[in-house]
């Protein structure tokens, strides 16, 4: 695919390294600061800042509200319960983090180097909880597991206790059972980013290990693991910021985070500054996060160059470990995808009368083009902004790539009103414009349209592409720019013959994931959608939000099917080679 | 680079016929609080008597946010909300236009509509406690106050807090006792509580079928949703509704109800939609589908809702009680009530 922009065609006079702007301007001192200047400013640096303007100023739009907003309630929940907001936030994120972790890596590992039965199942099967929005696992679990759901009922039948102080039960409706359902459906980030790292990992330094006399459990910890940190530490990061943002599932079991704080204060208090003043917490959470991620990703990674294909090293697990490593898979697959598909099927089988509409193929189609759209924009956008990065390394270009990343950490009804401000100011302009001339104004041409939406979920997933095509970007080697450059390619043609079919893999992941989250957001199109319009996720909230997710159960099967199609395709594409 | 333009020219396409929809004379678009299931039936009646096509947008929250951003090129011509406290929001911050109509006069009390014309109420609900027929044995004298108290120690299930059925009671207990005595009364509830403020008004009442409360906080159209559902029947033949403070102030009650946009672009079709919807015809349907309490006094409840019995109501008047909004919020955090 081309993605030229005009402007990219400067880049081609000038090599990678900024240092190389002094040489030229050997003259004068002035003229050397006349032409730096001149070269920061050009096109291209432009360019990369206004995207990612453009694609913050939704969160600018909210910043503003929380310095110009009065905020009055702000001061009233700094006093009482933002601190439980807080630390409840950070104990969601942090045991989300280390639960996927803990799932994520010991699968991908199992699935990247060791052989054993039924292996080639579970390296697709392990992928499917990710089509599974949140909180639907969670209503399904709740359904399962709270104390009037059919499993306490049986346990209390069975050994004859009458009331909650005669047993102890885990409340699913907690903090931990929050943790365990954003995890459940979480860990395959990891999975799928750690398993692509070790996969592609120099073979010969776990070769060199073992001809060390090294263990395959030392090896995993001394050289697979340190070699695979980036990726560890990007999807874990990844999987927290996207735990930060969750409102559906803690909402639904009532756990009170910094999500449901900004919620609270704007359509309850109606203080859309304080709101915003709370929003500004999470979004500096959201830096940290990215620059904790990028303290590492400073560090010299070992082989990252090094694309040798050469035979990899597979452990044939024993039968004992070979049953181990099956009950681990089988354990997390059942608790993570087959439990909440079978109540889901249930229920559609029990109220298929009440479940079919003529409407669900509609939604469904309109679910898929948002999706589709947003991943293909987010794709484009970010390669575009990595590749003006690549050519310019210069701090506010890194910092333009981090600013278009924040979005991810906004809830997605926050980042629906951030996206509603600058639409719908665009939008009384345009109409002003036109009724100045006499003319009729088109309406609500931005706001009114699933283009608000798709902007939206554009925003908020763009994370997911820059951080996958960044660092896919790592990997390529700064000479084959020059090589490229020496040889009269440059500019457009390096980033189509030379980056593109490098980072086309990575690309194609991040392309995906963007797909299956979009088709599964849902507070955006919510509040953002035209009239008599309906995604899946919307349809299926009317019904789960009244606690009658039986009648809605169809559509949400339709959620996770569609977005189990782009899951296997990614899941192949990280294994062919 | 294809891609792009393609990606472009689908775009317009789209906001042209996104933009087409928006602009016909016969229709009225309608931004909906309350699930578009429960309205659809009421609003195809609408259209079958008029031939007004209904658009609707239906979300639990922010519709008034998208409102007030949209300014004047709002294609919202209805509000519809499912509490009162979102019909003043709305006044307050100017996105409601006044209009009289004798119709609606005739058909709604004066204390159920703005003294100007900028809210209309068109159905009552009650906030009743929910008493386990096994535990409580005299219900009927059961009052808002006894929650407090240590007799009902871990004994109650309620949803969240800040729920605007919540808010709602709490606002008039602010407005009845001050807000000492309020807080003094929350924090003895919160003590009481069986379990941390979750779920909806019918899940309570499903615990309470489980033995996990004996009582709980819930409006009284669930109560008739839940007996004329098959799976939901169980849980509500295990309590009976109760009519709380019978011998003092009376029941809290709320009311759900419809302002017509400042900007609606159809504002006689609007008109029309309020006015049907406060007609016979439509609080029959509200009554006899939603087991919600007509605001039109020429309608009668549906037969299960009238056999649950004439009760006493709270008279002090809705605007008065809505204004300790802010404060019932705030003790609600201030006592950690969710938490």
């Amino acid at each position: 695919m081309s993605l030229g922009i005009s402007g990219s065609e400067a880049v081609a006079e000038t090599l990678p390294q900024p240092q190389k702007i002094t040489e030229h301007a050997k003259g004068s001192r002035l003229a050397a600061l006349v032409v730096s200047i001149f070269r920061t400013l050009s096109k291209v640096h432009l360019g990369g800042l206004l995207l990612a303007v453009l694609l913050s100023t939704p969160l600018f739009a909210l910043f503003y509200e929380a310095i110009v907003g009065e905020g009055e309630s702000f001061e009233y929940i700094k006093q009482t319960v933002l601190g439980d907001y807080i630390v409840n936030t950070l104990i969601l994120v942090f045991s989300v983090g280390f639960l996927a972790l803990l799932i994520g890596v010991p699968l991908a590992w199992l699935m990247s180097v060791c052989e054993f039965k039924g292996k080639s199942f579970f390296k697709w099967a392990l992928v499917l909880p990710l089509a599974m929005p949140a909180y639907l696992v969670a209503y399904t679990y709740t359904d399962l597991l709270d104390y009037a759901g059919p499993i306490q009922i049986a346990l209390r039948s069975w050994f004859g206790w009458q009331s909650p102080n005669d047993y102890w039960f885990f409340d699913i409706r907690s903090i931990e059972g929050a943790s365990l359902m954003l995890a459940l459906v979480l860990y395959p980030y990891i999975y799928l980013m750690v398993r692509a790292s070790f996969l592609e990992q120099n073979a010969a330094l776990t070769h060199a290990a073992r001809t060390l006399g090294q263990s395959p459990l030392r090896c995993f910890f001394k050289v697979s693991l340190p070699v695979a940190r980036n990726a560890i530490i990007a999807s874990v990061a990844l999987v927290m910021m996207e735990s930060m943002a969750d409102f559906a599932t803690v909402h639904y079991f009532a756990v009170s985070t910094l999500t449901t704080a900004v919620y609270d204060t704007w359509l309850g208090h109606y203080d859309l500054g304080s709101a915003a003043k709370l929003s500004s917490i999470m979004v500096l959470g959201m830096f940290m996060l990215l620059y904790v991620e990028r303290l590492q990703n400073g560090k010299k990674q070992t082989g990252a160059d090094a694309k040798v294909s050469q035979q990899k090293l597979m452990y044939q697990l024993s039968t004992k470990q070979s049953i181990i490593a099956f009950c681990f898979c089988s354990l997390i697959l059942i608790i993570a995808f087959v439990v909440p598909a079978a109540v889901l099927v249930g229920y559609a089988l029990d109220y298929y009368a009440e479940s079919w509409s003529t409407g669900i193929m509609t939604y469904a189609f309109n679910s898929i083009l948002i999706a589709a759209i947003a991943a293909i924009a987010a794709l484009a956008l970010s390669v575009v902004l990595n590749f003006i990065l690549r050519c310019r390394p210069y701090p506010a270009q890194k910092f333009s790539l981090k600013l278009a990343s924040t979005g991810y950490a906004i809830p997605g009804t926050v980042m629906a009103i951030g996206v509603l401000i600058p639409l719908s100011f665009l939008d009384t302009s345009i109409n002003e414009i036109a009724e100045s001339f006499g003319m009729q104004g088109p309406g609500l041409l931005l706001s009114g349209s699933i283009i608000a939406i798709i902007l939206a979920h554009l925003v908020r997933f763009v994370a997911i592409a820059n951080k996958s095509v960044e660092a896919s970007y790592m990997k390529i080697s700064p000479s084959l720019d020059m090589v490229s450059k020496t040889m009269g390619q440059g500019g457009v043609k390096l980033l189509s013959k030379v980056h593109l079919p490098l980072i086309r893999k990575s690309a194609l992941v991040a392309s995906l994931l963007i797909f299956v989250e979009s088709m599964k957001e849902l507070p955006a199109a919510l509040l953002l959608r035209p009239f008599d319009f309906q995604t899946l996720p919307t349809y299926v909230y009317q019904f789960a939000s009244d606690e009658q997710l039986e009648i809605a159960a169809l559509g949400a099967i339709l959620i996770v099917l569609v977005g189990l199609v782009p899951l296997i395709l990614l899941n192949r594409s990280i294994d062919s080679h | 680079m294809k891609k792009l333009v393609a990606i472009f020219l689908g775009l317009t396409c789209l906001t042209a016929v996104a933009k087409d929809s928006g602009s016909n004379d016969k229709t009225v678009n309608v931004y909906s609080f309350r699930q578009s299931f429960l309205i659809e039936p009421l609003l195809q009646q609408f259209t079958d008597q008029t031939g007004i096509k209904t658009k609707v947008v239906f979300a639990k929250s922010g519709l008034i946010e998208r409102i007030k951003r949209e300014g004047k090129y709002s294609p919202a011509d209805v509000v519809l909300t499912s509490n009162f406290s979102k019909l003043l929001q709305l006044k307050d911050e100017g996105l409601t236009q006044s209009f009289q109509s004798a119709e609606i006069d005739q058909s709604v009390p004066a204390h159920f509509r703005d003294e100007n014309g900028h809210w209309v109420a068109l159905t009552k609900r009650v906030r009743n406690i929910y008493a386990s027929k096994a535990k409580i044995a005299n219900p009927s004298n059961l009052t808002y106050e006894d929650l407090g108290s240590a007799d009902f120690d871990g004994k109650i299930c309620t949803r969240s807090g800040k729920h605007p059925y919540n808010i709602g009671l709490i606002s008039s207990f602010i407005a009845h006792k001050g807000e000492a005595a309020t807080e003094q009364w929350l924090r003895g509830v919160k003590a009481n509580l069986a379990r941390k403020p979750q779920g909806n008004d019918r899940a309570q009442v499903k615990a309470i079928k489980e033995g996990l409360c004996d009582v709980s906080l819930g409006n009284s159209y669930y109560f008739g949703k839940m007996l004329t559902n098959e799976d939901q029947k169980p849980w509500a033949e295990a309590v009976n509704i109760v009519f709380p403070n019978q011998n003092d102030r009376g029941v809290n009650i709320n009311v759900s109800g419809a302002v017509v946009a400042k900007f609606a672009p159809h504002s006689e079709n609007a008109k029309l939609l309020i006015a049907f919807l406060a007609s016979e015809k439509a609080q029959q349907a509200y009554a006899s589908l939603n087991m919600e309490y007509p605001v039109n006094p020429n309608v009668e409840p549906s037969e299960l809702v009238a056999s649950w019995g004439k009760f006493k109501e709270d008279t002090l008047p809705l605007t008065q009680i809505a204004q300790y909004r802010q404060a019932a919020l705030r003790l609600v955090d201030k006592v950690k009530f969710d938490l």
